[in-house]
């Protein structure tokens, strides 16, 4: 299961091209920086005001005032540039940012995201999910195919509180990647050696397969 | 001519805020966050507070200890998922919690600070976080109405600050600070070190001065402005 995670995060960051502006959201998308390639050009931007990530940082030699919007201690590079909460959602909302990558309780067939609310059980609040799903050019979630309970998060429609509407344009889960297209969830890709049959089991609305073979990551 | 001096006792600026007020604290997560300003609020024991943060801190830290001691009303935040005591505060009715979009909240708070009544967004258009709030129609799409924010206090940290009350911040502590000290009536600025005047240089300054009102100095900083080790 966590080679297959790891696959899923690996295969996203291929998402990422040169010359990107790129938010990775909290949870599975902050790791898809460990497959970022050092020398790779991209600019990485966390709302709490920085952009130009550097690498994550060892307690030791962590900067108490430097970190990313989930906690972790990141550092600068050359070119890296710090900003105030409003500047940095300017860049946000004026479509600077080319590329978010975010978590996701539920996904609908139509794009649809919920990612911030169970009523009565877990209410976190979106933090800057709304402004992220909402503006990114490009928006992709990284999440597991199933909830805990076995339950399908890529659903016909969401039942939880919506984040924002017709926003995801690709879904990448240990299982597969799933497009939102207008016709709603489509296969593209496969984690190696599952069978497409289980990958729609798991999935609680209709799954259009692609004719031919289809592509394993 | 000479820039007035600010430089405040902790106490005694602390004490210019009433139970009942609507405080803003900055910070976003730890960085940036005024735990020295907090606990000198815990101390003198003003309640029935309102607070305007982007985050709850976690447990044991910050806004935390407010709430631990029951002294906040109202929440006006974005995110408390790292604060357990919140979550279920506000579960069990002993808070009301108010979420806005992180970006809205530093605009509202931004507008409060320019002396703008509002701001007119499409964010959060089709969440129930747009509810009850006024809709506009612009260029044929739908716009939510959000009201800007102002406070009575707003406590800042600073890195740097001169005795005028000139403020920096370092990294990513900077996030709501410079917004908040523009939307309060009253700003309590605490920083790590205090300088002469004429040592920040101008074109560096984050806050300028005049929206600021008390300067205090930090002498140590506390456990809490350390590096969290999570597990």
């Amino acid at each position: 299961m966590s080679g297959a995670r790891n696959r899923m995060i690996a295969r996203a960051a291929q998402e990422i091209a040169p010359g990107m502006v790129v938010n990775l959201g909290m949870g599975l998308p902050t790791r898809v920086i460990d497959h970022i390639a050092p020398d790779f050009p991209v600019c990485l931007h966390t709302e709490n005001g920085l952009t130009g990530i550097g690498p994550t940082l060892p307690y030791e030699q962590a900067d108490r005032n430097l970190i990313d919007a989930g906690g972790a201690y990141v550092s600068t590079i050359p070119g890296s540039a710090f900003c105030d909460s409003a500047t940095s959602f300017a860049l946000v909302r004026s479509g600077r940012l080319d590329l978010t990558m975010l978590g996701a309780f539920e996904v609908s067939a139509t794009g649809d995201l919920a990612n911030w609310k169970i009523p009565g059980r877990f209410t976190p609040g979106a933090g800057g999910g709304i402004e992220l799903a909402q503006k990114a050019r490009r928006v992709v979630v990284l999440t597991t195919h199933t909830d805990r309970d076995g339950n399908p998060k890529l659903v016909g429609r969401c039942t939880l509180p919506l984040t924002a509407k017709a926003c995801v344009a690709r879904i990448f889960t240990e299982m597969a990647v799933i497009d939102v297209t207008p016709q709603g969830f489509a296969l593209r890709e496969i984690a190696t050696g599952l069978d497409p049959a289980t990958v729609t089991a798991a999935t609680g609305a209709p799954l259009a397969l692609p004719t031919g073979q289809i592509p394993e990551f | 001519m000479r820039l007035p001096d600010k430089t405040t006792a902790m106490a005694e600026a602390i004490a210019r805020i009433p139970s009942g007020a609507t405080v803003m604290l900055s910070g976003f997560g730890v960085p940036g966050t005024p735990f020295a300003l907090i606990q000198e609020l815990i101390r003198q024991g003003q309640d029935n507070l309102t607070i305007i943060k982007n985050d709850a801190n976690e447990t044991g830290m910050g806004v935390d200890h407010l709430l631990a001691h029951g002294r906040v009303k109202r929440l006006i935040t974005t995110h408390i998922g790292l604060n357990p005591r919140a979550v279920a505060m506000m579960n069990a009715g002993e808070i009301e919690v108010e979420f806005c979009a992180q970006g809205i909240l530093a605009e509202r708070i931004r507008a409060g600070g320019a002396g703008l009544k509002a701001i007119v967004t499409d964010i959060g258009r089709d969440t129930e976080l747009a509810q009850g709030k006024p809709r506009l129609d612009i260029g044929g799409a739908p716009a939510v109405v959000e009201l800007a924010l102002r406070c009575d206090v707003a406590l800042v940290h600073a890195a740097k600050a001169d005795t005028f009350g000139n403020l920096t911040f370092a990294a990513t502590a900077r996030n709501f600070a410079p917004l908040m000290a523009m939307a309060a009536d009253r700003v309590i600025a605490e920083a790590e070190a205090i300088v002469p005047l004429g040592a920040l240089p101008p074109d560096q300054v984050h806050a300028p001065g005049p929206f600021v009102d008390h300067v205090v100095a930090l002498d140590t900083l506390s456990e809490e402005y350390g590096v969290v080790r999570r597990a």
